[in-house]
């Protein structure tokens, strides 16, 4: 228990030594340290950094769609129209309407992660919130939360969120809408049952007997225990959302054409599907890899994040 | 002036046919300033006084006076100002998230001490633990250094009674010698007074004045350390406690 020197001064160990010293000397260097760690953890995992590169290009090519795509995915060439992958000027081929598919591709990325980001953003904070009042709370509330919870998780989830974009009318918002407002339970099942194992232990007794109230102890001790669990469970999902939100555009209740939704390619394909196989393909294979790629970042964040996996 | 007052406590969880009676009839008094030991074996009651005490158990009966002032069903911000408590396993009592700095930040600006700062580093000091450990989180502390923190956090409020869960019982024997001597030094600068439950004779022995011996929820019998050291017990359970404390003798293997 040596009182070790104060100032580590970043550069004369170099930036390295830094984030992995066991004595940080700021909040600020302790919370980076342990960031620091667990990327290292994840690192370790190829799988998972494969998927996290392969979302990060998506990104990139959502954020740069005007600069990489090599035409404007809504100018219809009926002359060109159906030419397979390869043909040329046209690297995927084009769709019905003489439309290039890899600038729709592209552009089609941004519709997808508006609809992962949104949905990824309202599902699990309803989750969260619902399932950790109920969790701590208990009793009457956790009674008439959790029995909403099961009706909603006993719709199935596809025929759910039709029933609410026929209500709401097609859209994309009101696809995101009805895909949140389908998603939520799963999480307030997981963040209910964390909590249930949490609210008892010695920590959340000890900051009771500090007269933290319910509030602070919810938000402030059990959300960030509960988070990771559900970030897992996030990423995992994101698969099924993309399917759904493909589904919905499919069905013709999401994106509306001409907008370049990858499910709604899918849809419009299916007419050619038998001569001209690509149209369906192409953006059924996007779905595929951005889907695979979700699932592999959740496989490796599980192993990062899973406080019962990583030391406490 | 008196500390911690018991009287016909009953503790009880669940109810109808599930009913367990913890604690039956608990009488007992601690004057401020003493150091009492509540000992027994497992599953006597002797921790679930303590949570009765603290609000922890909620279904309880009878009266509980601290400082002059009984306790209704619920606990203000005074009380835990007066009274804070040390659990015994140091490595489920620390948020696994929660850097040793934001436990100790957390619990001063619950009570309303304006600085921060400083009162962090002294308490830091005041354990036993550098300025080093204050950006820890708990899974870069050992086991000792961990209830230190605990401690500090049940100090910074400035309570004058601290109630102690069997605070050495999770740790190795040798780290069990410091955390005594940490706790009976801190009594001595602070004047606390300490309500500690342990299974350990020879703990209650060096820490306290007095005790009172539980078995089954009852307590049988309370008794000063001098009579305790001297074998001086009238009941039964008490004899057959200080007897097994000793463990082999020479005289007993003879007979």
């Amino acid at each position: 228990m040596s009182q070790t020197d104060l100032a580590t001064a970043p550069q004369s160990n170099g930036w390295r030594a830094w984030l992995l010293s066991d004595t940080p000397t700021s909040r600020r260097h302790a919370k980076l340290a342990s960031l620091y760690q667990s990327w290292l953890q994840f690192r370790g995992n190829p799988m998972a950094m494969f998927g996290l590169m392969i979302l990060v290009g998506l990104v990139l090519m959502a954020a740069f769609a005007p600069l990489i795509s090599p035409y404007d995915p809504f100018v219809q060439e009926l002359g060109n129209r159906l030419q397979p992958p390869g043909a040329e000027g046209h690297i995927l081929g084009t769709d019905s309407l003489g439309r290039d598919l890899l600038s729709r591709i592209i552009y089609g990325a941004r519709i997808t992660l508006y609809i992962v980001t949104l949905v990824a953003i309202i599902a699990p904070l309803v989750g969260l919130l619902v399932g950790t009042v109920a969790g701590y709370t208990g009793g009457f509330i956790d009674v008439v939360l959790m029995r909403i919870t099961d009706i909603f998780l006993a719709f199935p989830r596809l025929v759910l969120a039709l029933a609410f974009v026929a209500a709401l009318g097609a859209g994309i918002e009101n696809a995101v809408l009805a895909i949140s407002l389908t998603a939520w339970p799963p999480y307030a099942r997981i963040a209910r049952a964390e909590t249930l194992t949490i609210r008892n232990s010695d920590y959340i007794h000890a900051v009771r007997l500090q007269g933290a109230g319910p509030m602070r102890i919810i938000t402030k001790h059990i959300w960030p225990l509960c988070i990771s669990s559900l970030i897992i469970r996030v990423t995992l999902d994101m698969a099924g959302i993309i399917l759904v939100a493909a589904g919905l555009g499919f069905l013709g209740l999401g994106a509306q054409p001409p907008s370049p939704e990858w499910g709604a390619m899918v849809s419009d394909g299916r007419k050619f599907i038998l001569d001209h196989w690509w149209v369906a393909t192409i953006p059924g294979l996007a779905i595929f890899i951005v889907s695979l790629a979700f699932n592999l970042l959740g496989d490796g964040l599980r192993d990062v994040l899973d406080p019962k996996e990583s030391g406490e | 002036m008196s500390g911690i007052i018991l009287k016909n406590v009953d503790v009880w969880f669940g109810h109808g046919a599930n009913r367990v009676d913890a604690v039956k009839n608990a009488n007992f008094a601690v004057p401020l300033g003493e150091s009492f030991g509540l000992v027994g074996e497992s599953g006597s009651g002797k921790s679930t006084i303590l949570r009765a005490i603290t609000g922890l158990a909620q279904t309880w009966s009878g009266t509980i006076t601290i400082d002059g002032k009984a306790l209704g069903p619920t606990r203000d911000s005074e009380f835990y100002k007066t009274v804070q408590m040390v659990f015994q396993d140091p490595y489920a009592s620390l948020h696994p998230r929660h850097t040793v700095d934001q436990v100790l930040s957390e619990t001063l600006s619950l009570h309303g001490f304006n600085n921060v700062e400083e009162r962090i580093e002294k308490l830091l000091l005041d354990v036993g633990l550098g300025p080093s450990f204050r950006f820890r989180y708990p899974h870069q502390l050992s086991g000792g250094q961990r209830q230190r923190v605990a401690i500090a956090r049940a100090l910074a409020p400035e309570p004058r009674i601290l109630l102690l869960d069997e605070p050495t019982s999770a740790l190795d024997v040798s780290v069990q010698a410091e955390i005594l001597n940490l706790l009976t030094d801190l009594r001595a600068k602070r004047g606390l007074t300490f309500l500690m439950v342990s299974h350990d004779l020879s703990v209650v022995s060096h820490m306290c004045s007095r005790m009172a011996v539980m078995q089954n929820g009852h307590i049988v019998e309370i008794l000063s350390v001098e009579d305790m050291r001297a074998q001086n017990a009238s009941h039964e359970y008490t004899q057959h406690l200080l007897a097994s404390s000793l463990g082999f003798t020479p005289s007993e293997a003879a007979q």
